[in-house]
């Protein structure tokens, strides 16, 4: 297929990855901060929300304060913000049509009223908590029907795994600057110095990659911070893990490998990431410093998609 | 101005026999139905994003055409004429189109004046002494028609270059046989389904004698703000075929390629829906960031078809137009089946003069104009615009041509106090391969929906309609 076809379908899956994303990281951020400060601190949730998002630094040229107004306003509806989720539904819209016959009816169809519905219903944004909880319903809803319609309705050739390299990769970006800014609070028990403030952080962190309910049938256990961080590393069984997503990259490389009869860079690159973290276990992991780990891991995986643009994209 | 012609009810106000069961069905069909249907025909329009930008307004801007429920009917007698009468007219294009370009016996007849040829900005010297396959310039014809009286066909304008709409044929089919299955039911109307597979083979049939067997067509836009995009798109996806840009493609060895996921792939023909002056810089616009380098001299090295071909703007100018009786003619030796309108041509002084004299009365048009701007539709237009154009056309006379305005026929049409007649023009897709000239039985059919307008442009507030050829 040409290059740029596929680079739209693999972008175009990455933003609608991360606008559902940043709708998963303002609502959790807006539960944790319903709490009464008894509960959970003194940390200013607004504050990581933005670095989880990586937009902190253009935050600040803009704002003063990180306060819920601001940052929902920043991450959801502002146009000077390149990663808001209204800027991620237009570049996907954008990008879906510059690829319209690589996708399927039913997944323009989807992009194409999310678009409608963005410029129809919330071109002045939200003006209430109520307002805003069906914005980032409606954008999480989005991303699903985005998803469920490549999964139902798309050839399996390379289209379809150029769109689920974008989206693995995209994910696993992630789910890795959630672990990166919260880390410290997923230390092992001996290291650990938070109090009983941390629970209501951990289900945060859960639920910011929807993983609260998976959390319980994994380990069938109350929250522990290093199970936490067990879970959305290694575990490959929940879908956001980074393991589970670098599953799925080395299986769609490698699909495109075999389809093309030719290996490169970007198999390798994804098979020696996948095989650190198949050998890794946490003991390891905090023995070597999580914090560490996580950063490499973020190196590793935006290297991953520079391989990938330059093999098969430009 | 006399009175349209209506083709649902006659001059003498009988309902035409093609008319019959639409107009059975009208009655028994409440008024609000219809416009439920027509709200809902909108809506599929916005989902599916058949949308036009129009230049000059944003570059986010995207509009739907307008499109009328009330199909256009045109009986199987008419259409068998019309069709005879686009073939002719296409060939004829074709023929002049290798002439110019090789011996020029039509100008050595002294038939056109060499000046409209030579100074004439899109005729090409590059394409002198060039042949292309199977001596095929215009692949992909859009004839503009319009009617008087029962009887008379006249060509307006012939699109020789990139002709668009022809995914509103299709599409305005595929959504009337949604919302009215009733009365496709009560009607046998020819399908127009076939299009894209006719399109595809008539450009492989084009392919050059370089290309292998199976050979690989693209179909290559400007990008997506240009105002055709969803056509475009819609067409590559309908013929199976990449939609390319300009940045997709690079040239070596005067071969072209497209870049793709697997490395460099050759393509052989290609669709180009965009200008002369965009395709290849090296040739061309310098500034254009559209085209491809060095395209053109793979096309001259005969290693890739182009559709249409480079140059054929020199035939559906305004200025040559008025020629084109005598065009068919001279190369097949036949009377025109489609009648032309008759035209005053601005750079000979005894037509200025006439033209000058009756502004009020004319259309004049500018000869490299499209898209219905620029136009003076002097019954309509105020008294200053008039004058303003005056001075335009003795600045520039040979930029200019007039013709009477046209009663175009009307149809029935939904507006906002219910049925009333409306203008309409007809653009039927003629395809010409290596063997022979085909038309789907269709075309787009244009309203202008201003009450009295006789504009049908989608860029000045005109609409479609689908256009149905009885099967008899």
């Amino acid at each position: 297929m040409l290059s740029r076809t596929a680079e739209n379908l693999y972008w175009l899956a990455r933003y609608v990855e991360r606008a559902e994303y940043l709708a998963r990281t303002i609502e959790a951020t807006l539960r944790v901060t319903a709490l009464p400060n008894t509960y959970i601190g003194q940390t200013n949730e607004w504050d990581s929300a933005l670095l989880t998002a990586g937009v902190s630094a253009s935050f600040y040229e803009l704002y003063e304060e990180a306060n819920e107004t601001n940052v929902v306003e920043y991450l959801s509806f502002s146009t000077a913000n390149p990663s808001s989720i209204r800027n991620c539904i237009e570049a996907a819209r954008l990008n879906s049509r510059s690829v319209r016959t690589a996708l399927t009816g039913e997944m323009w169809d989807t992009i194409n009223s999310a678009w409608l519905e963005l410029q129809s219903v919330w071109s002045g944004g939200a003006k209430t908590r109520e307002q805003l909880a069906n914005f980032l319903r409606f954008v999480q809803e989005t991303s699903l029907r985005f998803d469920g319609s490549a999964y139902r309705t798309m050839l399996r050739n390379d289209a379809y795994w150029f769109s689920r390299l974008g989206l693995h990769l995209e994910r696993a970006d992630n789910t890795a600057r959630i672990l990166d800014v919260k880390y410290h609070l997923l230390l092992p028990e001996d290291e650990h110095v938070g109090g009983p403030l941390d629970y209501y952080q951990w289900t945060s962190i859960l639920r910011s990659v929807s993983a609260l309910t998976a959390y319980h049938w994994v380990y069938r256990e109350t929250l522990k911070p290093w199970l936490i961080a067990d879970l959305l590393i290694l575990n490959d069984t929940l879908p956001r893990s980074l393991a589970s997503c670098y599953g799925n990259l080395v299986r769609n490389l490698d699909q495109i490998g075999v389809s093309y009869g030719r290996q490169g860079a970007a198999q390798r690159h994804a098979r020696g990431v996948r095989n650190r973290l198949e050998h890794s276990n946490m003991q390891d992991i905090f023995q070597h410093g999580l914090h560490e780990f996580i950063q490499e891991f973020i190196a590793d995986n935006s290297r991953l998609g520079d391989i990938i643009s330059k093999q098969y994209l430009i | 101005m006399a009175v349209a012609f209506d083709e649902m009810n006659g001059p003498q106000g009988e309902l035409r026999p093609a008319y019959e069961e639409l107009s059975r069905w009208l009655k028994e069909t409440p008024p609000d139905a219809l416009e439920h249907r027509r709200q809902e025909a909108e809506l599929l329009f916005r989902r599916i994003g058949i949308t036009f930008a129009v230049y000059g307004d944003s570059e986010s801007t995207e509009r739907l055409i307008p499109f009328d429920v009330i199909p256009r009917i045109i009986s199987g007698k008419e259409w068998t004429l019309l069709e005879k009468g686009l073939k002719q007219r296409t060939r004829a294009i074709n023929m002049f189109l290798k002439d110019i370009y090789h011996g020029r016996e039509i100008l050595r007849a002294g038939l056109i004046p060499d000046d409209l040829i030579f100074q004439n900005p899109v005729f090409r010297p590059e394409m002198n002494g060039q042949d292309v396959p199977h001596d095929v310039y215009v692949h992909i014809a859009g004839i503009d028609i319009v009617r008087t009286n029962p009887d008379e066909f006249f060509v307006l304008e012939d699109n020789a270059r990139t002709p668009s709409g022809v995914s509103y044929m299709l599409e305005n089919r595929e959504i009337m046989m949604r919302l009215f299955p009733d009365l496709f039911a009560r009607h046998r109307v020819a399908p127009v389904e076939k299009y894209p597979d006719e399109l595809l083979s008539c450009l492989r049939s084009v392919a050059p004698r370089s290309a292998s067997t199976e050979p690989t067509v693209a179909l290559m836009t400007p990008g997506v703000y240009n105002s055709a995009y969803y056509e475009h798109s819609f067409l590559a996806d309908k013929l199976g075929v990449e939609l390319v840009e300009g940045r997709d493609l690079i040239v070596k060895n005067d071969e072209v390629f497209m870049r793709t996921t697997e490395g460099l792939k050759r393509v052989d023909v290609i669709y180009r829906r965009v200008d002369d002056d965009f395709l290849d810089p090296l040739t061309f616009r310098p500034d254009s960031a559209l085209g491809v380098p060095g395209l053109m001299s793979a096309y001259m090295a005969g290693n890739v078809t182009l559709a249409n071909a480079v140059g054929t703007g020199i035939a559906d100018d305004k200025a040559i137009y008025s020629y084109m009786p005598e065009v068919v003619k001279f190369y097949l030796g036949e009377e025109p089946i489609l009648k032309n309108v008759p035209t005053w041509r601005c750079r000979e002084a005894g037509d200025l003069a006439y033209v000058l004299d009756h502004l009020s009365e004319l259309v004049v048009k500018e000869v490299h104009g499209s898209g219905g701007y620029g136009m003076l539709i002097g019954p309509a237009a105020t008294k200053a615009t008039i004058e303003a154009f005056r001075d335009k056309l003795k600045r520039e006379p040979e930029g200019f041509i007039a013709q009477p305005t046209l009663a175009l026929s009307t149809c029935p049409t939904c507006t906002e106090s219910g049925l009333a007649p409306r203008h309409v023009d007809l653009r039927p897709f003629v395809l010409t391969g290596s063997k022979s000239v085909s038309i789907v039985a269709g075309g787009l059919t244009r309203v202008a929906l201003k009450e009295g307008s006789l504009v049908v442009n989608s860029s000045q507030g005109g609409g479609t309609k689908d256009t149905w050829i009885l099967d008899e």
